[in-house]
């Protein structure tokens, strides 16, 4: 079981809007009464929203009690499974094969699979449903045509755990490492990963705006 | 949850769960995780002042790793799991 590459929307990184401010060119994130506000191109809000889908699609299965809900059986027959669901279990739970899978949810025993696999079973589902959520917010409160974004600070906190999820997604398939940025200066214009570089430098930049309108 | 036999011969091994040794949460260094975001994780998440968390954080920079809490098991799976919420790399593991 591999991992798709993430897709990136097409229609370029590029702010449209001629004339915009450079706050609105760079956007980015500035302390705002009760929280934090900034401004997003129609391009950067539809990259944000569609690498914010796929976080939740990554996630989003297996175990989420929305889709568990609805596939209950009407005679009221519940399997082991179902079950375990519904009170917040996951079985047979494995750290995912996965990368992204696994680095968003990882192990939380070194070298000791059975303590790992038993802290999954309780605290798994919670952490899907968790991540889902706070990117559930972002999708909430970013207009999909861009424009101004208002958080209160619960939103904000969301946002911040949101964009470092997908700035996860995106650092695995890119395998990121600490001397990163030598890499991206040698790194060929041609080199298919150079379009999600830009995206995962300037979400980095967004989230940075964002701590900081928080500290 | 089992419910213990009534009566057991306790083998003579080490037992995991020494009392006198805590528990620690353990977090690794991660190439994608902000400085500023993993400062900001460790005050919002323990309470941390903002020395102690940058202190932290930088421990785990240039350490590749650094001990974020200590205590009972329970309470380090609790604080493992706020991490990964969190996107940060936690483990648990016994102090020695």
């Amino acid at each position: 079981m591999g991992h798709d590459q993430p897709r990136l929307v097409t229609d370029g990184g590029q702010d449209p809007d001629e004339g915009a401010s450079l706050e609105e060119l760079m956007g980015g994130f500035r302390r705002a009464r009760g929280g934090a506000t900034a401004r997003f191109g129609a391009a950067q809000a539809a990259i944000i929203r569609d690498l914010i889908g796929q976080v939740i699609e990554l996630l989003g299965e297996p175990g989420d009690p929305e889709g568990e809900a609805e596939d209950l059986p009407v005679d009221g027959s519940v399997d082991a499974d179902d079950l375990a669901a519904m009170v917040g279990l996951t079985e047979n739970a494995k750290l995912s094969d996965d990368p992204v899978v696994a680095r968003l949810l990882p192990d939380a025993y070194e070298g000791n699979a059975e303590a790992a696999d038993e802290f999954r079973r309780y605290t798994e589902q919670g952490l899907r449903t968790g991540k889902v959520a706070t990117a559930r917010t972002v999708l909430a409160t970013l207009p999909p045509g861009g424009g101004r974004v208002r958080l209160a600070e619960p939103e904000a906190q969301a946002w911040l755990r949101a964009l470092n999820d997908v700035r996860l997604m995106l650092g695995v398939s890119l395998e990121v490492t600490d001397d990163f940025d030598d890499q991206v200066s040698d790194m060929s214009p041609d080199d298919p990963r150079a379009p999600y570089v830009g995206v995962y430098q300037w979400l980095a930049y967004i989230q940075d705006t964002l701590v900081r309108s928080l500290s | 949850m089992s419910v213990a036999p009534a009566e057991v011969d306790l083998p003579e091994t080490e037992q995991e769960t020494a009392p006198d040794l805590p528990w620690v949460t353990i977090v690794w260094n991660d190439p994608v995780n902000l400085m500023s975001y993993v400062t900001y994780v460790f005050q919002t998440v323990f309470g941390y002042a903002k020395p102690k968390a940058e202190k932290l954080m930088l421990d785990v920079h240039h350490k590749g790793r650094a001990v974020v809490s200590s205590g009972a098991r329970e309470a380090m799976e609790r604080d493992a799991e706020t991490l990964h919420g969190y996107g940060l790399w936690a483990t648990i593991s016994h102090d020695s």
